[in-house]
């Protein structure tokens, strides 16, 4: 047993280290700071995306015939920490991450062939269409229907929280294709092009002030049934195979001790009067410095059994929970530190382009946005009350 | 990096699973609670056939040579059947301060002994007027040209009842008044002076308080040359708190699966306990405090060697978290087992006192998270 990297994988980090350094720009990094919503606005990702793409590191997860870098588990868990300790813009990752993998598993060789280099490129911009009003936590109970007609499917419907609609010119979207006995039976994973007619997109405001989800209508989208990832009716399948991957990228941790460095950081100046020295903060930060440890140590324990081939099983849930709960005490954290700061609200986005002086300094900018928005951590990718009824069912079997 | 057990960690496990599954059951349990000892010797005479009394101790003195996570792993075994011999006491705590501070002839006369399982010990340390802090000693050892007088009150020794030899810490005083350093001497149990009260310890197994009038020891009981032994001290005691952590674990994963199995089989309202989500949820959150809690230990066993700061930090964080996860998953184990949960007729309460027994020594959560912060704030600013 090691804890420590070895030489290789020592290098590996310092290689990440300086493409880094080389490409990511202060622009880059002030305006992933100054972004208080899950995702980075798409010219700020995309353009990060472009660097990584170049180096051949466009999309980590993916194998090496489609363009992934070959990176061991412990190669993936360093980049994803370094990219989190430097402050790298978010990439697609409804791209990379998510429709991806199930195109690479699932999808025919023209779907691969068309679609996997365009998300690589960052020429296509993805967003997931998978809740709806009437179907959040149950979301087998989906209604967005696809009519076949000819070679296409007729869709009508709505989908809702989808992050980045108003951006993306692809969504993957989960929709009905026939009524079966189980409502997990006769759904399917469709891929849309959003510039279809009949689409119209709503915004969605969240309560940090943010412009991140929307709603999306559908009024007869004609969509070609080659479009179709996989066999009609097994989407619910394909769909869940990705939710894994949404849950189980399973490296937070660097990024959680990334944002309680911020916001110690604030707690240890004279902006918020030394916060640090009430102990109800001082041991707040320590309690949940505590807990980002036990959360890197599963997350490596995790990875050493997937180096080996073992499957990590529901620790995926466990790792989505403990990282959704403790970003939001962190956020919560950062809430109080400021203290009456908290009051100045600014409502202007994006933060890293206002044309006025904001009443905050910019350090402060983002934190009530972080921690309101934040509350939604908990509740997307499967809630938490969602998780513990996974682990209750597959790691204790009731 | 590399968390995966080598086969040879993997055969450790196993043939300690086994055993306690075998050897260590509710009867032999309830047998040793009511012996005045507090521990079967036969057992011990077991542990030492099976080269676990051996297992941290170098080589070159009839040990096995492992380290902090192989002890890890002999703990959670040890806590899944509550196993009450004077292990911390001897091997964690006794070989590690002897190995650490004592002179070659030292380690020759005692750590063979304690590999072969001849020679039993206890670290008498702790002090009413210190609490939790390791650096506030009051006994007094005073130097005369016979050797040592040593004078004062230690609480908490574990096991101390059944050492052979008993070390006890000791502010050194030379003709000049105190040196502001601490030394540690081997005192036989015999000695006189020096009065042990023994006492049932929460949880299983003994501890006493020692009253040390006066004992007079030769110039060679004092542990090595007479430096300052804190930093040991310190390290040895990091050191413990990632076994006992182990061991913590181990408790924890028993009170998870027996709780889990008692409400599949417990009926209330027509259905099982675990019917009800809220139930579900509740050993939900037990087994992701255990998991944490695993996640805890080895890391403090992983660090057990490394630079001061770094190791007491994963010390301090492994015993702080470990505690609230214990407390929370032995309390929870107690309500979801209902009445029944309360009394003595399950074992359930046994595993829960030893639990909280856990919590309180070396210090409970809140001084360790302090610790951990003090310590954070030190190497931030050096």
């Amino acid at each position: 047993m090691e804890l420590s990297f070895n030489a290789e994988e020592r290098a590996f980090q310092s290689e990440v280290r300086s493409f880094i350094a080389k490409n990511l720009t202060e622009e880059m990094r002030r305006a992933t700071a100054l972004t208080p919503s899950v995702f980075s606005d798409p010219p700020i990702g995309m353009a990060w995306q472009r660097a990584l793409h170049k180096q051949g590191w466009g999309a980590p997860g993916w194998p090496v015939e489609h363009g992934g870098p070959d990176w061991t588990p412990a190669q993936r868990w360093i980049f994803e920490s370094e990219c989190a300790r430097a402050g790298v813009p978010n990439v697609n990752v409804m791209g990379v991450k998510m429709v991806g993998p199930v195109i690479i598993g699932f999808g025919s060789p023209e779907q691969k062939n068309y679609y996997l280099p365009r998300i690589l490129s960052g020429e296509d911009y993805w967003c997931q269409g998978y809740s709806e009003p009437g179907s959040g936590s149950d979301l087998s109970s989906l209604k967005t229907r696809a009519v076949r007609d000819g070679d296409d499917y007729i869709i009508n419907g709505t989908k809702i929280w989808t992050t980045h609609a108003h951006h993306a010119n692809r969504m993957f979207a989960l929709v009905r294709t026939s009524d079966g006995p189980r409502q997990q039976d006769g759904i399917s994973f469709i891929l849309i092009d959003m510039k279809a007619p009949g689409i119209t997109t709503r915004p969605i405001l969240t309560i940090g002030g943010d412009h991140e989800v929307n709603q999306v209508f559908f009024d007869d989208v004609r969509v070609p049934v080659s479009n179709r990832v996989g066999d009609e009716g097994k989407g619910w399948t394909y769909g869940k195979y990705l939710l894994e991957f949404e849950r189980g990228s399973g490296i937070a941790s660097a990024k959680l001790r990334e944002g309680l460095r911020a916001i110690t950081e604030l707690a240890e100046s004279d902006l918020t009067g030394r916060a640090i020295e009430s102990p109800d903060i001082a041991s707040r930060i320590s309690e949940i410095e505590v807990d980002i440890d036990a959360l890197e140590m599963t997350e490596l324990r995790v990875l050493s059994a997937l180096q080996t081939g073992q499957n990590p099983g529901a620790v995926s849930s466990i790792l989505k929970l403990r990282n959704s709960e403790i970003r939001q005490a962190v956020t919560k954290l950062g809430v109080d530190v400021i203290g009456h700061d908290a009051l100045v609200v600014e409502p202007m986005r994006p933060l890293y382009e206002l044309n006025h002086e904001p009443a905050l300094p910019e350090d402060m900018l983002t934190v009530v946005p972080e921690y309101l928005n934040g509350r939604a951590y908990t509740i997307f990718g499967g809630t938490s009350e969602i998780q513990r009824d996974i682990i209750a069912k597959i790691m204790l079997g009731i | 990096m590399d968390l995966n057990l080598s086969d040879e960690q993997r055969l450790l496990r196993e043939s300690a699973e086994r055993f306690v599954a075998e050897s260590y059951d509710a009867d032999h349990r309830r047998k040793t609670a009511n012996d005045p000892l507090g521990f079967s010797p036969e057992v011990w005479k077991q542990f030492a056939e099976l080269g676990w009394l051996a297992l941290p101790i170098p080589e070159e003195f009839g040990g096995l040579g492992a380290g902090p996570v192989e002890i890890g792993i002999l703990m959670e075994a040890f806590g899944r059947g509550l196993v009450s011999e004077p292990y911390i006491a001897t091997v964690v705590l006794g070989a590690a301060l002897i190995e650490r501070c004592g002179g070659p002839a030292q380690k020759q006369a005692n750590l063979p002994k304690i590999a072969d399982g001849t020679l039993k010990l206890a670290f008498a340390h702790s002090e009413r007027a210190a609490r939790f802090d390791l650096a506030k000693v009051a006994t007094s050892a005073t130097k005369t040209a016979q050797g040592w007088h040593l004078t004062g009150s230690k609480i908490a020794v574990l096991d101390g009842h059944a050492a052979d030899e008993i070390i006890v810490s000791a502010h050194l005083h030379d003709h000049r008044g105190p040196s502001g350093r601490v030394g540690l001497f081997l005192v036989p149990a015999t000695a006189a002076g020096l009065a042990i009260s023994d006492y049932q310890r929460l949880g299983g197994g003994r501890a006493c308080n020692i009253e040390l009038s006066d004992v007079q020891l030769p110039e060679d009981a004092l542990l090595g040359d007479g430096a300052n032994a804190l930093p040991a001290i310190e390290w040895a005691v990091d050191r413990v708190m990632a076994a006992l952590g182990a061991e913590a674990v181990g408790i924890m994963q028993t009170l998870l699966d027996t709780t889990l199995d008692y409400t599949k089989i417990r009926k209330q309202f027509g259905r099982p306990l675990s019917a009800n989500q809220v139930i579900r949820h509740r050993l939900a959150d037990m087994a992701i405090q255990v998991d944490e809690a695993r996640s805890m230990a080895l890391r403090a066993a992983l660090k057990a060697d490394s630079a001061p700061v770094e190791r007491a930090r994963a010390a301090s964080a492994a015993k702080a978290k470990i505690g609230k996860c214990a407390r929370f998953v032995g309390e929870q184990s107690i309500q979801l087992h209902g009445g029944m949960g309360v009394t003595e007729e399950l074992e359930v309460g046994a595993y829960f006192k030893r639990l909280v027994a856990f919590d309180t020594l070396f210090g409970g959560a809140a001084h360790h998270y302090a610790r951990h912060a003090q310590l954070g704030r030190a190497a931030s600013t050096a």
